[in-house]
């Protein structure tokens, strides 16, 4: 299904999401894959228990032997049977800045995955389409790096107190009166580790009593914050504003379950990009809805902070929307600020509660001054008041190549999930063994990318995801681009029955942006 | 043939139909016209109350009036107005405009200032930048985790190490990665809140046991066995743990941990420890409880601890044996779907941990720092010491409280105050009262670390006598 909406001028330009159907014989060769591998599983289980075949498994101790069991043999059979066979894809180990490109460390298996032995030899320069590094902040040398220098320099690594304690220094009052500036609200504040903001402060905002209408597909930090809370959790289909709707009709008319008491306060939780689709929320309707039903909106930017918008300031920049219509703005500093740690942003009573009532102010120690210094340079280089216009062209370079990527990657015939202004671009591989295979070939070919497959997306929908960067220059593009391309004919990933007019060979402009034919 | 028997069937039937008696058929007729009825009528939705008509939802909409997002919050409050601290928070440290000497952080070996770990760090941040742009799964695991983890076995003697980018995380992502739903949890009454918090997303059932009450959780176990017998197929598949810490946050006090064991082995329970106070402080070379009491660390199951106290870094880590340890790399959550510690951080700990292996007797030299102090702080009046003689974070409690909680805060926030005003930096313990499960009294937390000499520490005490004099008296 493809949307183009401009729906009664609530939204300012083409809103394009597409996600292209499972080709039906695609569909049933991934059911067939992943039938034959649990019947494998089940036989090599077997055969493990009959000591047939070598358990490589680590065991229980022998004083333990009689205590119950820790795990469950089933929870693990996914783990044994099918994880391990492609282990290899991931937790790959690196050497070097996540730029553009990496150093990796490589590594070899001589017992199919169970061991790793690392043969000392580093790959060099692998273009990284992996790292959630989208304005290139993720650098050894430049103004960000000397700064947090010479601030580790004074400061020391670590703080060894918490906010409300001895914890907070005048850095992070630097640092969170800059971020309040940047996102447009008034006042913000910022927390160690971002799944860690989520987890520990939606439940200081919301308790029992409360709903929370949740995304289909949330973050799990936004899960366990839910979780945590004691809320009502409902759950509305994704980015779907009809169902959202429908939810919250019916929980304002009817009232708490059974007690029909009406609900002390509607949260709504959902995320500028989803990370595993590339959607981007449909905000000037959610901000539309939550207007209507009286509710609150909690939005989480963790990837569209820095990586949307004319100046790089989210999803509210990108739709152009008013930062005080969203009550709670969050977002983390790990992806395109190069640094670790979150942030909430919103009105002063908010951030005031905060202050006192997080579990994180309270009992977690404050971020590590280097990284803070980090954070406050490259935002006031996104913002240009360092004097240069080098976050501007970064912010530019990153929508730029974002469209071209994009675009070329559908002329060439493969399924991409996702808006097409949102960076993070999800490549769909469906088969089982496509996954191992593509980061293999991919790796082979000099070029890291990212395969997720089950339990991170649902069991047939598997892919692989880029995240491009402004540290990406047009030729490490083409160069990905034509080894994709070549992979792609080689493990038959060219699902699409669409094809896009290719756009003649001219450099990028705005305004020359075709439409789609079916 | 079977036409025939076909048709006798028939007959039968139809005879069986004139023989039954009246109520019979009459029975049967209401019945069948009862399914008809069910069928056809229309399906009966529960949620639904037909009665409402559209103008009277919307009028309903209109009316719902929520609550306010946040309730505000007293100007006055005392967590509201934090302290500034201007510059490093190391053993000088300038608090709102004031140079003190530090009581207040957990520096415990000095390590916040060591020009070799800040050296370390640099090097770090020249060869990496500073964020890792990913989780450990996406390319975020840098060849200094690797070394960090494999240092960190090697220290605590344990098959391997899993390090985290938090350390509340740390053990509030362990406990549930291990215990789930319908598994059992014996908890001290005085644990911190990460652990309570891992409890809670854990959804196990809790059991409390008084603090240090060995005998209390024994009575807890007892009664589980007997609940066993009852129903031993469920008892099979019911993991249970017991939760504890070495050296404990809220009290300052350790953990009896060779009992703690005989009651691992007769009970069949596992044990998760929290070493977060006791790792680099406890043990002849600083190797947490087990040292102290000279226990086979293999006895225990999970030991956790985060490097934000001793190691003076961010972060934490869990270790023992890899059976344990592997299965958090893809069920911990705060592992998993967070972004890897900062390579700088992680190769500050290394430089930590080096100096911690090289130098042993600090740890003699801060246990007798921690003895004089806790020996000076006897007999003042109004005030009474709680923790053990060699824990280097103990609580200064109200002897006797004014009654109500708001204002023993008050009276210490006015003992802080006055201590601060003559160059000693110290902080009230920090909760959040309605969160806790077993709020624990207020209370000034003084911190005793390497690098304070033995003039401070007797400064700091009669400081707080006087404090303790003017304003409780």
């Amino acid at each position: 299904i493809n949307h183009i909406v401009h729906n009664g001028g609530l939204y300012k330009r083409p809103f394009n999401e597409a996600f292209e159907e499972t080709p039906m014989l695609v569909a049933v060769l991934t059911y067939v894959g992943y039938g034959v591998l649990t019947l494998f599983g089940y036989l090599r289980d077997f055969m493990r228990q009959w000591k047939i075949e070598k358990c490589q498994n680590a065991t229980e101790r022998e004083e333990q032997k009689d205590f119950v069991p820790l795990y469950q043999d089933f929870e693990n059979f996914y783990n044994r049977n099918l994880y391990m066979r492609i282990r290899d894809s991931w937790n790959r180990p690196i050497c070097s800045v996540p730029g553009a490109k990496v150093d990796m460390m490589e590594r070899v298996s001589h017992d199919y995955n169970w061991t790793f032995t690392y043969t000392g030899r580093v790959i060099k320069d692998i273009i990284n389409m992996g790292s959630y590094n989208y304005l290139g902040f993720a650098q050894k040398t430049g103004a960000c790096q000397e700064a947090a220098a010479k601030v580790l320099s004074q400061y020391g690594a670590g703080v060894c107190s918490t906010r409300q304690e001895m914890g907070n220094l005048d850095k992070h009052e630097e640092l969170e009166k800059l971020v309040a500036r940047f996102l447009g609200v008034e006042s913000a504040m910022a927390y160690g580790m971002g799944f860690a903001t989520n987890s520990m402060n939606i439940p200081a905002l919301v308790g029992k009593g409360c709903l929370i209408l949740s995304d289909e597909l949330n973050h799990a930090s936004l899960v366990l914050g839910a979780r945590l809370s004691g809320a009502t959790i409902r759950i509305f289909k994704h980015n779907n504003m009809q169902s959202l709707e429908k939810l919250l009709k019916d929980a304002i008319v009817h009232g708490q379950p059974r007690t029909r008491r009406p609900w002390k306060k509607i949260l709504i939780l959902v995320e500028g990009i989803y990370s595993m689709e590339g959607s981007i929320v449909r905000l000037p309707e959610v901000i539309a809805l939550k207007k209507k039903y009286k509710s609150y909106l909690y939005l989480d930017e963790a990837h569209s902070i820095g990586a949307l918008g004319p100046s790089g300031r989210g999803v509210v920049d990108y739709f152009g929307l008013n930062p005080e219509d969203v009550d709670v703005m969050m977002g983390t500093f790990t992806k395109s600020f190069g640094a670790a740690g979150g942030y909430i942003g919103g009105k002063k009573e908010l951030i005031d509660y905060l202050r006192t009532y997080s579990h994180s102010a309270a009992y977690a120690t404050s971020m590590s001054p280097p990284v803070v210094e980090q954070i406050i340079t490259s935002v006031k280089c996104i913002m240009g008041e360092d004097g240069t216009t080098i976050g501007k062209a970064r912010v530019q370079q990153l929508a730029e190549n974002t469209r071209y990527f994009r675009r070329r990657l559908k002329e060439m015939g493969f399924i991409i999930y996702g808006n097409e202004d949102s960076p993070v671009v999800p490549l769909m591989l469906y088969m089982p063994a496509k996954i191992g295979a593509f980061g293999r070939e991919m790796l082979k070919r000099n070029i890291g990318v990212v395969v997720v497959g089950f339990p991170a997306t649902p069991i047939i929908e598997s892919r692989a995801r880029f995240c491009l960067s402004a540290a990406h220059t047009k030729e490490m593009l083409d160069t990905a681009l034509k080894e994709i391309n070549e992979v792609g004919d080689l493990l038959q990933l060219k699902y699409s029955r669409r094809r896009l007019v290719p756009l003649l060979d001219r450099p990028f402009d705005e305004t020359t942006y075709e439409e789609t034919e079916d | 043939a079977a036409g025939v028997g076909q048709q006798w069937v028939l007959v039968e039937m139809v005879q069986a139909f004139y023989e039954a008696p009246a109520y019979h058929l009459i029975l049967e007729g209401i019945l069948i016209l009862w399914i008809i009825r069910l069928l056809f009528s229309k399906t009966y939705k529960l949620q639904e109350r037909s009665d409402l008509t559209l103008k009277e939802k919307e009028e309903l909409i209109e009316e719902w009036q929520p609550e306010p997002l946040v309730p505000p919050v007293p100007k006055d409050h005392p967590a509201l107005n934090y302290n500034i601290v201007s510059g490093p928070p190391t053993h000088i440290i300038t608090v709102n405009g004031k140079e003190c000497i530090n009581f207040a952080s957990f520096n415990f070996l000095g390590l916040l200032n060591n020009e070799k770990v800040k050296s370390a760090a640099q090097a770090s941040l020249k060869k990496y930048g500073v964020g890792t742009c990913g989780p450990r799964g996406f390319y975020g695991t840098f060849d200094v985790h690797l070394e960090l983890e494999e240092r960190l076995a090697k220290f605590m003697r344990t098959e391997e190490a899993i390090i985290y980018s938090y350390g509340f995380a740390t053990i509030a992502s362990a406990i549930p990665a291990y215990s789930k739903r319908g598994d059992i949890v014996f908890v001290d009454e005085a644990a911190c809140f990460a652990i309570q918090k891992g409890l809670q997303a854990s959804r196990s059932n809790i059991k409390l046991f008084k603090h240090n009450d060995m005998a209390d959780l024994e009575r807890l176990l007892k009664e589980q066995e007997s609940e066993d017998q009852k129903n031993p197929r469920k008892a099979r598949v019911t993991r249970r743990f017991i939760v504890v810490e070495g050296l404990y946050m809220n009290t300052g006090d350790i953990c009896p941990l060779p009992e703690l064991i005989k009651l691992k082995y007769k009970y069949k329970v596992r044990i998760f420890l929290e070493e977060s106070l006791s790792f680099g402080v406890l043990g002849a070379h600083g190797r947490g409880i087990t040292e102290h009491f000279g226990i086979n660390i293999d006895d225990i199951d999970l030991i956790s601890a985060n490097m934000e106290n001793s190691l003076a870094s961010i972060g934490g880590f869990c270790c023992g044996r890899s059976f344990i340890i592997d299965h958090q790399r893809l069920s911990g959550q705060g592992y998993c779907f967070s972004a890897s510690l900062p390579p700088l951080l992680a190769a500050a700990a290394i430089e930590a941990l080096n100096i911690m292996e090289d130098n042993p007797d600090i740890f003699q030299t801060l246990r007798a720092k921690c003895e004089r102090i806790h020996k000076a702080l006897q007999g003042i009046s109004g005030l009474k010491v709680v923790g053990e003689s060699f824990s280097p974070a103990l609580h200064l409690q109200l002897e006797e409280s004014c009654g109500s909680r708001e204002n023993d805060v008050k009276l210490l926030k006015r003992v802080v105050d006055y201590c601060m005003n003559s160059g000693i930096a110290l902080t009230q313990a920090r909760y959040l009262e309605k969160e806790e499960k077993c709020l624990p009294p207020p209370s000034i937390r003084v911190v005793i670390t390497v690098e304070q000499t033995e003039q401070e520490l007797d400064k700091a005490a009669s400081l707080l006598k006087e404090a303790a004099q003017s304003v409780l008296n």
